[in-house]
């Protein structure tokens, strides 16, 4: 037998034949449990594979293995049985056929291990948890009674009907662990089941029932005790608190069983209605006898007591199902309100009550269940799709009125304040979703507008953020409110901005970089997604310009606001096509040339070059108005935001001015720079934009001018840019009126220098070797005849010039949010950083090794780790073995400074990536004690923790390395990692025990298990 | 150990859940007992495959920790009165809390009062530090302790 069903390749005559003499001489239930197992895996093989030769054998075949599986208590045997059955079934879908027959048998087989008992001793069965069966079996037969329900029709399955329920009731309890209620706004129109798929298959077996047998199910359920008792036990707690656990689980079990049997079908919805929900509602105080007898004060009914939660619950999932239910049917167009008739009347007859009790509830409850269900009941009240809804629009508007009073008022209860914006959210959406014109009429004129005014209005009472959230919620709910609030929102935008330029308001500052940030961050990115607006993303950079270009005089002191706008600028001109982005930047060009006192003059700029930057420099740095340096900003901010296609007017002269200012200390206008020579020829050559220039044209301009040779007059070294020698000329005048420019020079070539590296053109070789000669330029500096104070001040400035070129290394290799990225559509090549990190190794290393002054090594060494902190891990990995060495002594430069430290923690990421990897562990190796002197140096690290803990980590790493290499570093680690076991800080102290339970374990056997 | 279980039968609590703290880049991080608590709740009794915290032989309330004067004390309740174990128990917690404190702290390891017949002596017994040197020398003894610490997944 065993060699057979493992064989494989036994021909269908034999397989008959094992079959037929299977259930003639076996009586698998006499058998041991080994033995029955097989039995059972035979079984499944023959059902699997061989169906045609099995099914012929009917009901001889289904007998048997009704009388096979039956009262099966091993667990192992007993998944192989549910699965056996569930292929028999699969095998005979024939609802007329033999396994009809047996069809009540199989049900009382299987009911019977429902509710499972699993009393099997702990240990013995191999790697079946109780937990994992009972899932498994509940699961599986959940799933095949829906399959029996579909294939039997409703007069079979009727006379299980008891069976059934009770089964499903069973698994609805017990599945309901602990309470899944979450009342968090996310979960307002939330499913409730995630995880819980017993309860979901449960539930779904009755729905399917009830479907094809209302009648009877819905009695059974109506008259169900445990329901009865769940209900009469209601009263009896007040607020959710109260409830017991287990009062917690009936009562929400109740609840998905009601919800779901009346989500089913009309007629199960009106007669859930019928049964419960008058109950309810005399729980609930709302009850038609109290109120008929006063009918005046009906209006003026206050409900002075709190709520029941229990029926306040119920009753919110009564509706929820019968709102599901209604917009369901809505689809398929059968909308006859008469159907609804006892449901409907219900709830028209209760709609004004039932809002007032939700809303005072809202008003009076402190507990959180309480308010949530508040909030969900009144948003389902307002969602009742429009024609059969039987909440009338006077209700509905009611509800908007309460919502919106939470959120200009009761900004201070957190939780009710977010369901309520989470709720009129949804109720936005949802009539704007139904396109319901008379609700979303008034929706537009309680919230929409009232919502805008609160933006513009000087109210102090409400937090302006909270405003905001408001604001963006119900604009990002649809699209008709959006426009409205956009148009709305700019008004007190601009209407604040004229604040600032005419005044000097330092107060509409702070409330105008709020709503810009809100602009860029959260209504722009909307708009994009959602479409079609692009008038409305135009309107706002050309409106911006035309308000400046008005505004003649004005001084804004504040520089975060500037920020703020140079922000939304680009968010907004990035979103731009090209034909808008053309306009914007011409507009912006003519208010440019129109209204400063820039010199935009091309023949200036292309004739005397020269002079020109004399001029400028020779000026006072500081001498750009206030209004110019907003208006150059901005317009840097365009440049950096259009498309390579767009076309920018007048390159020359704008690459002339930029490059002037970017002296100043203007660095936006470097990153303006470095974006167009990005951009740059991608798409304009030969195109009518040839009257302006072409890329090589451009960087010739860029390179040929003398700023980069009045850096090298700085930093006293004699170098050649394309050429041209400079010989040292006045070095005092150098030291004192360039200190500046050259420092700003190297930071605004950095920016060149990127943009060129994205698009991986050959010139950033040149910016990059004009770095390498500052960092270099100690060698070969001759103060010649200068007084030791001057010496001295030379020095620093050395340093720093020094320290900024090594800093440029970092600007060229990170990613940037300001420019020259993705969204403001730079064009990058790929593996760009890749390329760059394996051009520069081999040109940094041999410096480094040659290097002999301290300061020049040092710096070296920084923008070594600039770069090979920003490369993928995985080129550095290729390279670990060379690395290693230089990547330590780096870290131990940079533990010198405390400035240094982010610099630091992000080489030391790249060292653990190092550690962590298997091949750089092998490349770890040689060096392992240089690795761990390292590290236990950065234990103590004062000024960052982080560094600390990553320090710890990485030891940890190094504990796997082969043991023979590291023992002799044990000790020497011990002792450093038990300082940090003193730690100031938790998760320091953390990594250190394991830690130095990895390294003690290495040694003595005792310790590793 | 061929004289069979002590406590053959003991009652198991479940495990509580393990409270992520808040990272709080400026909080307080002084020692305080659920730190100490995190490191010994794990530790397998001697004679059950149950951690001290299922056993309810260690709770969080039971730990003081003074961090200024650097002293610790621990109080635990053997499972049965006469509890043969209970020196081991304090073994146990003695050597993982000298892994994970640095050594100016000390550590004072108590069974609670009227928890144990031999209260007195094995509260002596615990806090005699040649007593403990000596017995971690005993070969068996220390295996019987790093089986307790480190075989904690169970």
């Amino acid at each position: 037998m065993r060699r057979k069903s493992s064989a494989g390749v036994v021909t269908s005559t034999d397989a008959k034949a094992v079959a037929e003499s299977f259930l003639q001489n076996l009586q698998v239930q006499s058998l041991g449990q080994h033995d029955r197992k097989l039995c059972f895996e035979l079984l499944e093989c023959l059902l699997e594979r061989y169906p045609n030769t099995v099914t012929p054998m009917g009901d001889e075949l289904i007998y048997g293995i009704c009388e096979a599986v039956d009262s099966e208590k091993d667990p192992q045997c007993l998944m192989l049985t549910f699965h056996i059955v569930e292929v028999l079934v699969q095998l005979f879908p024939d609802t007329s056929g033999p396994f009809a027959s047996f069809a009540g048998d199989l049900f009382e087989i299987l009911s019977c291990y429902f509710p499972i008992h699993f009393t099997h001793p702990r240990g013995e069965d191999l790697g079946i948890k109780r937990d994992d069966l009972s899932r498994a079996l509940m699961l599986d037969s959940l799933k095949y009674l829906s399959s029996c329900t579909s294939n039997y029709g409703p007069e079979r399955m009727a006379k299980h009907a008891r069976a059934i329920w009770l089964s499903i009731k069973d698994a609805l309890y017990t599945s309901l662990q602990e309470p899944t209620l979450s009342f968090t706004s996310e979960s307002l129109d939330g499913l409730v089941f995630q995880e819980n798929e017993i309860a979901k298959e449960a539930l779904t077996l009755l729905q399917q029932v009830i479907m094809q047998n209302n009648g009877l199910f819905l009695s059974l359920i109506v008259e169900d005790e445990d329901i009865n008792i769940i209900l009469n036990a209601v009263p009896s707690y007040e607020s959710y608190s109260d409830i017991p656990l287990q009062g917690k689980l009936k009562l929400f079990a109740a609840g998905c069983i009601l919800s779901i049997s009346t989500k089913t079908s009309v007629a199960c919805c009106n007669m859930i209605f019928e049964s419960f929900f008058p109950r309810l509602m005399e729980i609930l105080g709302l009850s038609e006898k109290k109120l008929s007898g006063d009918h005046s004060p009906k209006d003026n009914y206050l409900i002075s007591k709190r709520l029941n939660f229990g029926a306040l619950y119920l009753s919110v999932e009564l509706l929820a199902a019968c709102r599901d239910l209604i917009a369901g049917s809505t689809q398929i167009a059968c909308k006859s309100v008469s159907t609804y008739e006892t449901s409907h009347c219900m709830l028209h007859s209760f709609s004004n009550l039932l809002t007032k009790a939700f809303c005072s509830t809202l008003v009076t409850s402190p507990h959180d269940a309480d308010i949530y269900f508040g909030v969900k009941g009144l948003q389902i009240l307002a969602t009742f799709p429009g024609d059969v809804s039987p909440v009338p629009i006077s209700e509905f508007e009611n509800i908007l009125i309460t919502f919106m009073s939470i959120i200009t008022v009761d900004f201070k209860k957190t939780l009710l304040w977010r369901l309520a914006l989470k709720a009129l959210m949804n109720i936005g959406s949802f009539i704007d979703k139904n396109n319901e014109s008379e609700k979303i009429l008034s929706y537009m004129r309680i919230v929409v507008e009232k919502i805008v005014s609160l933006v513009s209005l000087d109210d102090v009472t409400m937090p302006f953020p909270l405003k905001l959230e408001a604001i963006s919620g119900i604009g990002r709910s649809g699209l008709n409110y959006m426009l409205h609030i956009i148009q709305g929102f700019e008004e007190a935008l601009f209407a604040n901005l004229s604040e600032i330029y005419v005044h000097g308001n330092v107060k509409s500052a702070k409330v105008t970089i709020w709503l810009l940030e809100c602009y860029s961050n959260k209504l722009l990115p909307w708009i994009h997604e959602n479409g079609v607006f692009e008038e409305v993303l135009l309107r706002f950079p050309i409106n911006i310009w035309k308000q400046i270009e008005s505004c003649v005089d004005f001084s804004v002191p504040e520089k975060e606001l500037l920020d703020a706008m140079m922000t939304a600028m680009k968010h907004a001109v990035a979103f731009c096509s090209e034909e808008s982005q053309n306009e914007i930047i011409q507009k912006s060009y003519n208010v440019l040339s129109s209204s400063t006192s820039f010199p935009l003059k091309e023949s200036v700029a292309l004739t005397i070059p020269v002079q020109l930057e004399g001029l400028q420099l020779t000026q006072k740095m500081d001498n750009l108005s206030c209004r110019d340096e907003w208006i150059l900003s901005l317009f840097a901010s365009v440049v950096i935001a259009v498309r390579p296609q767009t076309h920018i007017p007048n390159v020359k002269v704008i690459l002339n001015l930029f490059i002037t200012t970017l002296l100043k200390g203007h660095v936006p206008a470097a990153q303006a720079l470095g974006s167009i020579v990005n951009k740059f020829g991608k798409s304009s050559t030969g195109s009518e934009i040839s009257s302006d220039c072409t890329l090589e044209e451009a960087l010739d301009i860029i390179f040929q001018l003398k700023l980069w040779t009045h850096l090298n007059n700085g930093a006293l070294l004699r170098c050649s840019v394309n050429g041209s020698e400079m010989g040292h000329t006045d070095l005092c005048q150098a030291v004192v009126n360039n200190k500046l420019p050259q420092i700003l020079a190297i930071t605004g070539l950095s920016w060149i220098g990127k943009g060129l590296l994205l698009r991986g053109h050959d010139k950033v070789k040149d910016v990059t070797m004009i770095f390498l000669e500052c960092l270099l330029s100690n060698g070969n500096a001759l103060p010649l005849s200068q007084n030791s104070l001057e010496n001295s001040c030379e020095q620093d400035l050395r340093a720093s010039v020094m320290k900024s070129a090594a800093d440029a290394f970092r600007v060229l290799m990170s990613d940037s949010e300001v420019c020259l990225n993705r969204k403001f559509h730079a064009i990058i090549r790929p593996l760009y950083k890749q390329r760059f990190f394996s051009t520069m190794m081999p040109i940094l290393q041999p410096l480094i090794m040659k290097s002999d002054s301290l300061l020049s090594r040092s710096m070296l060494y920084r923008a070594f780790a600039h770069i090979i902190s920003e490369t993928p891990l995985v080129a550095v990995l290729g390279e670990a073995k060379k690395l290693i060495p230089i990547l330590l002594d780096c870290l131990s430069m940079l533990n010198k400074d405390a400035q240094d430290k982010d610099t630091l923690y992000s080489l030391l990421l790249v060292l653990s990536g190092i550690l962590t990897d298997k091949d750089g562990q092998e490349a770890v190796v040689d060096n392992a004690h240089l690795v761990i002197n390292c590290l236990t140096g950065l234990i103590a690290y004062p000024h960052m923790m982080l560094v600390r803990e990553t320090a710890i980590q990485c030891l940890v790493a190094m504990s796997e390395l082969p043991h023979a290499r590291i023992y002799p570093m044990r000790i020497q680690v011990l002792q450093a990692i038990s300082k940090a076991l003193d730690d100031s800080r938790r998760a320091v102290r953390q990594e250190a025990v394991r830690c130095r339970q990895a390294w003690a374990s290495i040694a003595s056997r005792s310790l590793h298990f | 150990m061929t004289l069979g279980l002590i406590n053959a039968n003991p009652v198991v609590h479940a495990k509580k859940e393990r409270v992520a703290r808040t990272e709080d880049p400026h909080g307080d991080d002084a020692v305080d007992p659920l730190d100490i608590y995190d490191f010994v709740r794990d530790i397998r009794d001697p004679e059950h495959p149950y951690s001290l915290e299922q056993l309810s032989v260690l709770s969080e309330e039971s730990i003081t920790v003074d961090e200024k004067l650097g002293r610790i004390l621990i109080t635990f309740t053997p499972t049965i009165q006469h509890c043969s174990m209970a020196t081991v128990i304090g073994l146990c917690l003695r050597v993982k809390l000298k892994h994970c404190f640095p050594p100016h702290y000390k550590v004072d390891i108590k069974v609670s009062p009227g928890s144990h017949a031999n209260e007195e002596s094995v509260n002596k017994q615990l806090n005699d530090k040649e007593r403990v040197a000596a017995a971690l020398e005993n070969p068996n003894l220390r295996q019987l302790v790093d089986e307790c610490l480190y075989s904690s997944e169970l």
